[in-house]
């Protein structure tokens, strides 16, 4: 079987899949959706079918995994934002088919040599930190939950920051393959453009608040820079530097020390200033009240889970027992329906997606191909542990969103960009066997 | 590079796995903890998703509590409706969601949501689970006879008291009703809670909740109820047999003071030479007075013992929710190890001085002179039936304990008969029908006029089906002959059969 056979038989099964769930949520959920739920699985499965068809024209010989895989976890995701609320469901697909043209556009445009992108570097570099101060220009940015990550153009809001992680990647892959020697001699001069760029980076990122993102874009930092120079003694001093600059940063801004108390203290038996009522509550009923509830979701899903459909998101009086359970908090509503056996398949595909990712990244010839390929897919990862993590009160929890699961225009958009980089580079790898 | 992109791939995939691990946690090894806690609305949703059980009264028609559907973002859920709105509220309690359960429906929680052991009730609802179709819980058929207790409500409306009453020897509560009260369908919404809190009370502004069931909860002095324990010392120990004469003065000395006969208008002030019968008859405070001073105080809490005081009598309502008797100090009871020299026994064996005892309590104390000296396990639950019909648990009557001799029982119940035909309780007289009974006015403070009025009856009694108690707390002159015997006397005649009744 060629490798475009595979991938197309995968996707069947996924579309099989995909069938069977939005078919357990009609089942379940009866009283309140209706049929329109089964017209989902069919244009998704359009979707994957055209995307396959794209992958067949633009890149034959590109990974057959990788596009099963993120139409697997898409379909997760799609399937369980129109079981918490058939409206968003509708919003993500149109967002889907968004996703779908700048993924073929990127295939198509870029598809007889993707390295042209080192040429433009620096564009790379300062669009990044562009990208990432279009929310604090005013009337185009919102604040959302503490953090300024929204531009709204009319109707559209977008999160400039999930494009900003593909951006930097393409950056930091050109720059440190060029400069790789010289930076492993340790002249700190080199480093000057990179701490540039970097010290921008986080600038902003305190500026707005968002400490998903900026952990995201340091530890993708840090990994590249270890694959680039080989000096592990980088990436310690970068954990110590992180550590001391997270410390100052904790005492320096409310918002963030709120969130680290919230993560060792989610619970309290006396009551605490609550900021937002301005009365005293126990912290379980304020400020981690999203954590706490998020929790109980997950709790409740046992070994089986409720089944899809059969969880639990709405308190008795009506309103929804999580706050942005579709974005941030897709996981525990997963959690509660899968249950342990349901999520850890998931977990499994995330794994197995990044084992793919570094595959095509050790496979491929190039410094540039390996380092963005190694640094989208690292990338991606770090993502997965972060809000997942955030949410298992393995690490504080910061809101960002999980890749092709959650639901949000923005983050859709860039994990195709990311599809489509990782599809380039094992195009080339596999082109060059 | 290959090496480096190697190691950075291993620390992703460990970060990925350490999720898998930490998943397993919570849906494993924490998920009881976190499912037991109180704000854990998923729980509170999965208990609304159960059809409760229904309650029925006695006659197994009446529903006392039922369920309505309401639809909350495309779930069913059972909320609980009281159609009687306040039959027995603080017996049969309430099952909400924001205040939590009690009575009935907090202690029989789990025949109500069908998560008993009925080996039954286990595969109906593993059934129901695999199916997906909604879990009804099991009904409930109560003792409660709806003519007794509403009568008994309407009775102490306006008062604050309690009604008990129970067949003697089978236990079966017929009547179990508090006052004040309250409408039980007010309690599903906070609006309603508040207003509950803020319902007036006639007796004391400061312990009148409607939400305290008085039946098993109000402590009060039982006053000369209390004397049928203080007689039946005396008899078990035979330390005086009913013809045992004494001399009344009005008055008895204790502690080198007067201790003073009831102050009532229509007795005599002194009765002179009478037997323990007539004492028992008149309530002759005088000689009870004695005869506590000759059996001491250690020996009379002991006798209370045996009739069950200092433990908390058995029923179908949370423990919680029911008082022992006995001697208090404060708010605790009081069990002293030198009760001779701590307590004043003469004031005591009138049901004075430090003692306090719950309507429930005394209702038993009837029923087991009424029952051969034997106290029977009093049973709110007649019969637990499947949903679909089909009885699962039928309660079958026990005894409690053994609290005196069938002698000495015959020996009180014939007082008790003297006090309805001619003594302080003729108020509960039934044409055709040997009452017993006796009456209780016990004093709160020192000179003061309002009195916790007390009677305690059976009926028949050469056959009783009857037994019980009434307290009327706090009424101005309120003797317990003249408030709560003609109370007794109506709950009696509603739970009589109507051959007894209608005979001339």
């Amino acid at each position: 079987m060629t490798e475009r056979n595979r991938e197309l038989a995968y996707l069947i099964a996924v579309s099989g899949l995909t069938v069977v769930g939005f078919a357990s949520v009609y089942i379940a959920r009866r009283a309140v959706i209706s049929w329109g739920s089964l017209g989902y699985a069919g244009f998704f499965i359009a979707l994957y079918l055209t995307a396959h068809l794209i992958v067949r024209r633009t890149v034959p010989n590109a990974d057959p995994y990788l596009l099963p895989m993120a139409g697997f976890l898409t379909a997760i995701g799609l399937t369980e934002i129109y079981r918490l609320g058939p409206a968003d469901a509708f919003k993500q697909g149109l967002w889907i088919v968004v996703g779908l043209v700048f993924f073929a556009a990127a295939l198509i445009g870029l598809r007889r040599d993707y390295r042209v992108l080192e040429s433009y570097k620096y564009l790379f570099g300062i669009g990044t930190i562009a990208l990432l101060f279009l929310p604090r220009l005013p009337g185009l940015g919102t604040t959302v939950n503490g953090a300024r990550l929204w531009v709204h153009l009319g109707p559209f809001e977008f999160q400039p920051g999930e494009l900003a992680k593909i951006t930097l990647v393409i950056f930091l892959a050109a720059y440190l393959r060029e400069n790789r020697e010289v930076l492993a001699q340790g002249r700190l001069k080199e480093f000057g453009p990179l701490l540039l760029i970097w010290g921008g980076t986080m600038l902003v990122l305190v500026a707005t608040n968002d400490t998903g993102s900026g952990l995201l874009y340091y530890g993708t930092f840090l990994a590249l820079l270890y694959i680039a120079t080989a000096r592990l003694s980088y990436v310690v001093a970068g954990i110590v530097l992180m550590l001391a600059g997270g410390y100052a940063i904790v005492r320096a801004v409310p918002h963030i020390a709120e969130r680290v108390t919230i993560w060792l203290h989610p619970w309290t038996t006396y009551k605490v200033f609550c900021p937002s009522t301005g009365t005293y509550l126990l912290r379980q009923d304020c400020q981690s009240y999203q954590v706490v509830k998020s929790l109980y979701s997950i709790a409740n899903g046992g070994w089986l889970g409720a089944g899809l459909g059969k969880g639990t998101f709405t308190t008795p009086s009506g309103q929804p027992l999580i706050p942005y359970v579709n974005t941030d908090f897709i996981y525990s509503a997963l959690a509660q329906e899968l249950g342990l056996i349901g999520v850890s398949a998931l977990l499994l595909v995330f794994m197995l997606f990044v084992a793919r990712g570094m595959k095509i990244a050790l496979q491929v010839d190039d410094g540039f191909s390996k380092l963005l390929a190694a640094g989208l897919t690292f990338g991606f990862a770090l993502q997965t542990f972060i809000i997942v993590g955030g949410i298992l009160r393995i690490i504080p929890l910061t809101g960002i969103t999980l890749p092709f699961v959650s639901y949000g225009g923005s983050s859709v958009v860039a994990n195709f960009l990311v599809l489509a980089g990782l599809l380039l580079v094992s195009d080339r790898a596999n082109a060059q066997r | 590079m290959n090496r480096q992109i190697s190691r950075v791939a291993i620390v992703a995939l460990i970060l990925l796995a350490s999720l898998v691990v930490a998943t397993t946690y919570w849906q494993t090894w924490a998920s009881g903890g976190l499912a037991a806690r109180e704000d854990n609305e998923i729980q509170v949703v999965a208990q609304l998703e159960i059809k409760r059980g229904l309650i029925y009264a006695s006659d197994g028609k009446t529903v006392l509590a039922a369920d309505v559907k309401r639809k909350v973002d495309g779930q069913t859920l059972y909320y609980r409706v009281y159609p009687t709105h306040g039959f027995a509220s603080q017996t049969i309690g309430y099952a909400t969601q924001s205040y939590g359960r009690a009575g009935i429906e907090r202690q029989e929680d789990a025949y109500l949501t069908a998560s008993d052991e009925n080996i039954g009730t286990i595969l109906d609802t593993l059934g129901a689970r695999l199916r997906g179709t909604t879990i009804t819980g099991n009904n409930l058929v109560l003792n409660l006879n709806v003519k007794a207790q509403d009568l008994a409500q309407s009775l102490l409306q306006g008062t604050c008291g309690a009604v008990v009453a129970l067949n003697p020897k089978t236990g079966a509560v017929y009547a179990m009703a508090s006052s004040p009260t309250y409408n039980t369908n007010l309690i599903q919404s906070s609006k309603g809670f508040a207003k509950i809190e803020k319902i007036h009370s006639p007796c004391a502004p400061e312990s009148a909740s409607p939400l305290l069931n008085r039946a098993t909860q109000a402590l009060a002095p039982p006053g000369s109820t209390f004397k049928t324990i203080t007689a039946a010392a005396a008899l078990d120990d035979h330390v005086y047999t009913p013809d045992s004469t004494f001399y009344d003065p009005g008055y008895c000395t204790e502690y080198g003071k007067e201790v003073h006969n009831a102050l009532d208008q229509s007795t005599p002030e002194a009765y002179g030479e009478v037997n323990l019968i007539e004492a028992y008859e008149h309530s002759i405070n005088a000689v009870f007075c004695n005869i506590g001073i000759k059996l001491g105080a250690q020996r009379i809490l002991d006798e209370a013992k045996k009739f069950g005081f200092y433990s908390t009598p058995p029923l179908e309502t949370p423990s919680a929710e029911r008082s022992p008797s006995g001697c208090y100090k404060g708010t605790k009871l009081y069990d002293p190890k030198d009760a001779d020299t701590a307590v004043d026994p003469g004031r005591l064996a009138f049901g004075q001085a430090c003692m306090l005892a719950t309507p429930l309590q005394m209702a038993l104390v009837a029923a087991a002179i009424a029952n051969n000296g034997k106290i029977p396990v009093p049973h709110l639950v007649k019969e637990v039936e499947k949903p679909g019909g089909g009885v699962i648990m039928k309660t079958h009557p026990q005894t409690w304990r053994v609290a005196t001799t069938p002698q000495t029982a015959a020996a009180i119940g014939n007082m008790m008969v003297e006090v309805v035909q001619g003594g302080t309780g003729t108020e509960a007289q039934i044409p055709g029908v040997e009452v017993a009974g006796k009456t209780g006015t016990a004093e709160l403070c020192a000179n003061c006029t309002t009195y916790d009025a007390w009677f305690i009856f059976f009926a028949p009694a050469n056959d009783p089906v009857v037994a019980g108690a009434v307290l009327v707390e706090r009424q101005l002159n309120g003797f317990g002959g003249a408030v709560a015997a003609p109370i007794a006397r109506q709950i009696m005649q509603a739970l009589l059969p109507p051959t007894s009744n209608s005979q001339p």
